[in-house]
């Protein structure tokens, strides 16, 4: 690195790469993989999505791993938003229920209220 | 392989199947022979897509119409109008009308809600294995700000100007440790990250390095700058694998974009760093000790001064900080003190992260401005106690620390609160206690701890934390006399001030700390041979409830001492000479008759 | 399989421990990574393994049994083919990993620190694995298991008959 402006490039491409996925309207499913995330099946939820995804053949969706957010009590987390919405946290996502909420939400964009973290009451 | 252009996947779920999905697969598969479309459409049995109110449900990819409620007469239309004409048929086109379900944003959320995140921010935000999020985040652009705009001793200023004091125990105020390593004139100094997090049941360092590794390592950049050092060391657990990884990874890559190495943003600053690994001993979170483990040597601590700051690692000026204490830099710097300096209390600047356990609803790593109250850490972000059970005692500072009781819920956190109430803030793990936790044993349990983790080196913490364990001990199995609380306050007092480092000079705070808030606990086991809460059990005796027993002896037949007995259909009843209290009749009896205390 | 030449070609665990040499650099300061790398690869730091460190590293062997015997990552007796850790962290504690250790004893017949006598367990206490969420935890071999209850043990046990 040897300049502050190619520091900025870099942050602008990204950001970049971002926007356009939502504008495209692309989903983002986000992981959370720490330690007690691991612990509690984090793999194997980040598995079933990747599966999930590649038997529905669904393309332009955007996977991610993240750091643990806090709520260990509940993991594995995950974090579905779809462009232009409020993100949805899912709570003790088993395998079943990672491949349901790549269906029932991502797909076809009924948020499976039972499993939600932050569900409005 | 053979090439279409369409592939109709058709649910073969229960649920759909029940509403003629075979049928329909069966017109579809009809339909495109007729037409001669078999070359250019597949269809394709798929699993339930768990939306069976719906169905039965078909997909069209690859534009991904979401056809429900297909009945086996609306085949035909279907192909004709969308596999040929390329028209989806649009009454049976599934609505996107949401569900109902409004979901509030993460920050509403009542466990995030009282929470204020600096240290943890990135965490669970970015993907930590790619240095490119980090930098969207404005990663890296602190250190920039410094190599560029600012002399090391403005940073230091900065940092000396927000309160920041260092997160791993000891509170000492980081911009004077750098200001005196800064002041030690010599050709070489390190920049050291303590991250053997040792406080059992804290988990805040693991977190941050797991989540914001990149965070860690731009601080320590800035740090290096600041005190003139070229070479960084994170002394990191071996038992947190995950942690190592990416730290490895996070090194790797920001060496790769020139953010660590030589010239450092085409300036004369170079830095490195890399991963000493601990090897599982408590005592190496003390500074000195941890030096010395870093150089590969027995973890030892060693009397101060001379201090780190100017006689370190390899003899040289060294500066150490915690995890968390490196987490807060590059947000200082980015947001600038004075932002910072407006959380908190007068002389606890900032936010603390705690890693929340025990008998508490919401276990997790939470992150608040300093100041707040126990009872919004426990009730409000923490969701109460378990199963209705009353809030008994929160430990902080682990093995170092004391407990906190119902007295000091409403006190604000911080450093020297915390202090004033016989605890300390530690590196922050909270372990909550409920009624049925025994107080005694929870003290017991951290000298054990800290005696086991005693590195030997001087005498009152080697042999006096032993002989306040025999103490407890003794107390714990009903042996106890009226001149072992004398005796363990004596011994605790010569610990406490004679220990050559923190870790001795510590070790007795728990014992003190539930002397003075639970004596009468302590007083029940000596005088009384009674364990309030049931639970050192050589103090707790058996027994069989008469009006409860049905006589069918089935606690008898695996009861190992024989210590029960009756004849069938008549109350049994134990035997407390013979009784080993192991518990199984509790579990095995099928009425709730038999009961300890 | 040992080999089978006499002395005449190295014992093919110095021959590991020398890459690891290679690899870590014999410097003194590397001590503790080396002998970490060399017991991940041998499983324990026996006597004989130490002495050639000695040499190989030029620190007197005092020093490095000094060393292993004073962190407790490191062990001088072999271990079982399964390493039961169990997380004896303040969390763990609060919710009953006291009675867990205990229920492995008893259905081990072994207590915390032992083998038992077919080489098949281990049984270890361990410090807080960070994994307080799920408390009370273990782990064998990288595998952790959480909110562990008595009754889960025997379960435990057989997946790794």
């Amino acid at each position: 690195m040897k300049s502050i402006e190619e520091l900025r490039a870099i942050k602008a491409k990204k950001i970049g790469d971002v926007v356009s996925r939502s504008e495209k309207g692309v989903p983002t499913i986000n992981v959370h993989m720490g330690t007690c995330g691991i612990a509690s099946g984090a793999r194997e939820a980040l598995t079933a999505i990747l599966e999930e995804i590649e038997t529905r053949q669904i393309k332009d969706i955007h996977v991610v791993q993240s750091g643990c957010p806090g709520m260990c009590v509940n993991e594995p987390l995950v974090t579905v938003t779809m462009p232009g919405e409020t993100p949805y946290i899912y709570l003790k996502v088993t395998p079943d229920r990672a491949r349901s909420i790549v269906v029932r939400h991502v797909i076809n964009h009924q948020p499976i209220s039972e499993w939600l973290l932050n569900r409005q009451d | 392989m053979e090439f279409y252009r369409t592939h109709v996947l058709v649910c073969a779920g229960t649920g759909c199947t029940s509403m003629d999905s075979r049928l329909l697969r069966q017109n579809l598969y009809e339909e495109i022979i007729k037409r001669g479309l078999e070359k250019e459409v597949k269809v394709i049995e798929t699993g339930c897509f768990g939306f069976c109110n719906l169905g039965p449900i078909m997909v069209v990819y690859p534009e991904g119409t979401f056809y429900c409620q297909v009945k086996p007469q609306d085949a035909a239309q279907i192909v004709e109008e969308h596999f040929i004409k390329g028209r989806p048929v649009e009454r049976l086109l599934y609505q996107h009308e949401k569900e109902t379900t409004d979901v509030v944003e993460m920050e509403n959320i009542e466990f995030f809600k009282h929470q204020k995140r600096v240290a943890l921010h990135n965490c669970g935000l970015i993907d930590p294995e790619n240095i490119e999020e980090y930098i969207a985040q404005d990663g890296y652009f602190a250190l920039a700000h410094c190599l560029k705009d600012l002399t090391p001793l403005e940073v230091i200023d900065i940092i000396k100007k927000s309160g920041l004091r260092g997160r791993g125990g000891g509170g000492f105020p980081t911009g004077t440790k750098w200001e005196f390593a800064y002041k030690s004139k010599d050709d070489q100094k390190y920049v050291v990250c303590n991250a053997d997090e040792g406080d059992p049941g804290a988990f805040m360092d693991r977190s941050i390095l797991e989540g914001d590794p990149h965070g860690i390592l731009e601080a320590m950049a800035i740090a290096g700058y600041a005190i003139g050092a070229n070479q960084g060391y994170i002394y990191v657990r071996a038992e947190y694998p995950i942690a190592v990884e990416r730290l490895k990874h996070a090194i790797k890559q920001a060496r790769e974009y020139g953010l660590l190495g030589d010239h450092i943003f085409g300036t004369d600053f170079c830095f490195n760093i890399d991963i000493r690994l601990g090897a599982g001993a408590f005592v190496c979170g003390e500074e000195t000790a941890l030096l010395a483990s870093t150089e590969g040597r027995r973890g030892e601590p060693r009397p101060r001064p001379p201090f780190p700051a100017v006689k370190g690692l390899f003899d040289k000026p060294t500066i150490i900080n915690n995890v968390e204490t490196f987490a807060n830099v590059t947000k200082i710097i980015r947001n600038g003190w004075e932002w910072f300096a407006s959380m908190g209390t007068e002389k606890s600047k900032g936010t603390k992260v705690f890693a929340l356990a025990g008998k508490i609803n919401n276990i997790g790593l939470i992150e608040i401005p300093m100041g707040t109250t126990l009872r919004t850490i426990i009730y409000d972000i923490g969701g109460g106690i378990p199963k209705g059970k009353k809030f008994k005692a929160a430990q902080t500072g682990g093995p170092s620390g004391g407990c906190l009781t119902e007295a000091h819920l409403d006190i604000p956190i911080d450093y020297d609160n915390l202090t004033a109430a016989g605890s300390m803030m530690g590196s922050g793990g909270l372990i909550v206690m409920d009624e049925d936790n025994c107080m005694v044993d929870i003290a017991r349990f951290f000298l054990e701890f800290t005696q086991e983790e005693s590195c030997g080196k001087c005498p009152p913490c080697r042999i006096g934390t032993k002989r306040m364990l025999e103490i407890l001990d003794k107390i714990t199995t009903g042996k106890g006399t009226p001149e072992d609380l004398d005796n363990l306050e004596t011994l605790a007092t010569t610990i406490k001030s004679a220990s050559l480092c923190a870790l001795g000079q510590t070790a007795p705070n728990p014992v003190l700390s539930t002397i003075k808030h639970f004596r009468k606990e302590y007083e029940a086991h000596i005088y009384d041979k009674k364990c309030p809460a049931r639970v050192c059990q050589a103090l707790l005796s058996y027994k069989i409830d008469p009006q409860k027993c049905k006589g069918c002896g089935l606690c008898a037949r695996y009861c190992p001492a024989e210590a029960i007995t009756g004849k069938i259909k008549e109350p049994f009843t134990i035997d407390v000479e013979k009784c080993i209290k192991c518990g199984d009749c509790i579990t095995r009896c099928k009425f709730g008759a038999i009961s300890k205390e | 399989m040992s080999c089978q030449c006499g002395s005449a070609c190295k014992d093919e665990r110095f021959v590991k421990i020398d890459q690891i040499l290679d690899q870590n650099g014999r410097d003194e300061s590397m001590l503790i990574q080396n002998l970490e790398q060399i017991q991940h690869f041998l499983g324990f730091l026996p006597e004989d393994v130490q002495a050639y460190l000695a040499e190989a590293m030029g620190i007197p062997l005092s020093k490095i049994y000094g060393v292993v015997t004073f962190y407790s990552l490191f062990t001088t007796e072999p271990i079982g083919k399964y390493k039961i850790s169990i997380c004896l962290g303040t969390a763990c504690y609060v919710k009953g990993a006291g009675e867990i250790v205990a229920e492995f004893e008893k259905q081990l017949k072994i207590k915390v620190g032992q083998t038992t006598p077919d080489g098949r367990f281990t049984l270890a206490g361990c410090r807080c694995l960070g994994a307080c969420g799920l408390a009370p935890v273990l782990n064998v071999n990288g595998k952790v298991f959480g909110r562990l209850t008595t009754d889960d043990v025997a379960g435990i046990l057989a997946q790794f008959e």
